[in-house]
């Protein structure tokens, strides 16, 4: 067990020295960090001094050194287009963009699970068939169109729910969060809908392939003889037994959420992260599109190692296994 | 004929599915409509000379207003709808099908290799893969994309745009195919014909693209109708956030970036029509993909 941590905690740390070197080489490799950060009127000889003071000039690898300190001490450098900390932009963003992922996924698993598992029991019912073909088309509509809609219904037809930007927050020890007013709750709709029904069919078909797998299985025919209750077989006996690709699709979804996250925070102007990085590409803001790699893939990490662990206390057979 | 359709499982099985053989249909419309573009569209939208303010916001003919001229309507600018359509989608499918080949070239050659060679080559192969599906395929798109931008001299940027956006999305999606033709070529290196081909001791390359390649062509096959409707979706999604192609030569992403502005206002035309096209397009795209992977994997029925 000790073992099995030390060694994820180690992979993770490569994991996030790779991205580390990866934004690193944008910001030293792609255009150069002097022209971007000096006017026009900056003479050579001072652009000079500023890369030397800088430490431009360095072996490559002393400044990668330097780079990764800077960033475990919490320092990002600044932003090219606002000449703001990198740090403070970002941070300002994480509540929105977390936010908006954890309801969506939230909707994904208390729709997609349930649905799963119904489709897998009545595969040839009309309802199943139904649903089935309105994944294919869920997963067909792209994302920006899903939100298009819901603003044109819920927004402009219906005018029912506000269709951009965040409502109401307060701030609750510097984290702002839309949670705790009606107004946060009801902008917070419409993007979490949309962000959600994609990763909303993925669910369902993974639901509905695992549990069809597991009813075939012998245990379960063996427990359908011995007379146990249907509920009890589907909820206790089958349903169980899907838990660990679920998990799994939840650290992988999350992946999904956040990269979507820029369409839907772009459709409904969310002042998101996702929205900070289209923002930094279109400007080309090296520094901030290297920050926002790497505070994704911290999140990535994080939740990849969480949920290796949750495999072991869900699945007891993995416990067995390390043991011997 | 009855009798030809029943020996060929496939086309038994396309004859016997309404939703497969509508979506086919409408994928020939569209796919047709664009390769032809050029020569049945209206007007040139490209051209500046083609189109006038005049005729601007015109509802579609059957609407009020509306004129045989114009059958989808025009946009703001008084751009005949239907040819920016036709115009748009060929541009969408010229970049989603040169993406989802060179996504195919990329991927298959390093799939067939690693499978081929095994050891060390696939160990390395396949851990750039994982590491290439963990980040979703629209950062990376995005990100390639961000990085051209900075690499690129301004002046070339308009130029390139099209390609630069082909090659973000191919490197995006061969992980795919690398991974399929990997699997598929583990089975087929132990049969016989690819021993007694490796024993002939034939150049690697000519055991792995004129031996193994041909026999492992339909699980490809079914990758490629997947990932081709991956790739349009993924260029209009860029489009559409504002980093694909530009106002001047639009994709149907950028056709349903532009109908937004009217989202509020009583031109739903200039919006929803783009949109139903893209839609269409890749719905039915997806459903041939499905219907492809039902008759390559029977087990699947």
């Amino acid at each position: 067990m000790v073992y099995f941590i030390a060694k994820r905690l180690i992979q993770s740390v490569f994991v996030m020295l790779a991205v580390a070197f990866l934004a690193f080489s944008l910001f030293r490799f792609v255009g150069d960090p002097i022209t971007q950060m000096t006017g026009v009127e900056t003479s050579v000889a001072d652009q000079e001094r500023l890369r030397e003071d800088l430490g431009l000039n360095d072996p490559f690898a002393l400044q990668f050194m330097r780079f990764t300190g800077d960033m475990l001490q919490g320092d990002f450098g600044f932003s090219y287009r606002t000449r703001q900390p990198v740090a403070e932009m970002i941070t300002k963003r994480i509540p929105a963009t977390l936010e908006l992922g954890i309801v969506a996924l939230l909707i994904s698993l208390l729709v997609g699970i349930p649905a799963g598992v119904y489709t897998a029991l009545r595969p040839r019912g009309i309802v199943s068939q139904a649903i089935l073909m309105a994944t294919l088309v869920g997963v067909s509509i792209p994302t920006f169109v899903i939100g298009i809609m819901l603003i044109f219904f819920f927004g402009v037809q219906l005018s029912w729910l506000p269709t951009f930007g965040r409502g109401g927050t307060v701030s609750v020890g510097g984290w702002e969060t839309s949670f705790l007013t009606i107004d946060g709750w009801r902008a917070l709709i419409l993007p979490a809908v949309t962000l959600g029904v994609y990763q909303l069919t993925l669910t369902m078909r993974l639901v509905r392939a695992e549990m069809m797998e597991v009813m075939r299985s012998d245990y379960i025919r063996f427990a359908t003889a011995r007379g146990v209750p249907m509920s009890r077989l589907y909820f206790k006996h089958a349903l169980a037994n899907t838990m660990v690709p679920v998990i799994t699709i939840i650290g992988l979804q999350f992946g999904g959420v956040i990269a979507f996250s820029i369409v839907t925070e772009s459709v409904f102007q969310w002042p998101g992260m996702g929205l900070l990085f289209l923002e930094s590409i279109r400007f080309v803001d090296i520094p901030v599109m290297g920050v926002y790699l790497v505070v994704i893939a911290l999140f990535f990490v994080l939740v990849n190692l969480i949920v290796d662990l949750l495999y072991v206390a869900i699945d007891p057979r993995l416990r067995i296994k390390d043991v011997s | 004929m009855l009798d030809f359709i029943k020996r060929h499982e496939g086309l038994w099985l396309f004859s016997r599915s309404p939703a497969v053989i509508i979506a086919a249909i409408v994928a020939v419309i569209i796919i047709l409509g664009a390769v032809l573009a050029p020569w049945i569209a209206p007007v040139n939208p490209y051209d500046l000379a083609s189109f006038s303010l005049m005729d601007g916001l015109l509802p579609p003919m059957w609407e009020e207003f509306g004129t045989e001229k114009f059958p989808l309507g025009t946009d703001d600018q008084g751009r005949d709808m239907i040819s920016s359509i036709l115009y748009g989608a060929r541009l969408s499918l010229i970049i989603g099908i040169a993406a989802m080949a060179i996504a195919t070239v990329l991927g298959v050659g390093l799939g067939l290799a690693a499978g081929y060679y095994g050891g060390r080559f696939d160990a390395v192969a396949m851990r750039i893969a994982d590491i290439q599906l963990a980040l979703p395929a629209i950062l990376t798109a995005l990100l390639i994309d961000g990085i051209a931008r900075g690499i690129l001299p301004p002046d070339m940027q308009q130029n390139l745009r099209v390609t630069v956006l082909t090659i973000a999305i191919a490197l995006s999606l061969w992980v795919n195919f690398a991974r399929t033709a990997r699997a598929s070529t583990f089975v087929q290196m132990n049969k016989e014909y690819v021993q007694a081909a490796v024993m002939q001791g034939q150049h690697p390359l000519r055991v792995m693209f004129v031996h193994i390649l041909p026999n492992i062509l339909g699980p490809l096959l079914v990758i490629m109708t997947v990932d081709l409707a991956s790739a349009i979706l993924l260029e209009a999604t860029l489009s559409f956030l504002g980093i694909g192609l530009p106002a001047d030569s639009p994709s149907l992403g950028t056709l349903i970036r532009i109908g937004m502005q009217f989202l509020l206002s009583g031109e739903w035309w200039i919006l929803w029509i783009p949109t139903l096209f893209l839609v269409a397009l890749v719905v039915s795209i997806n459903i041939l993909g499905d219907f492809l992977r039902d008759v390559f994997n029977p087990r699947l029925r």
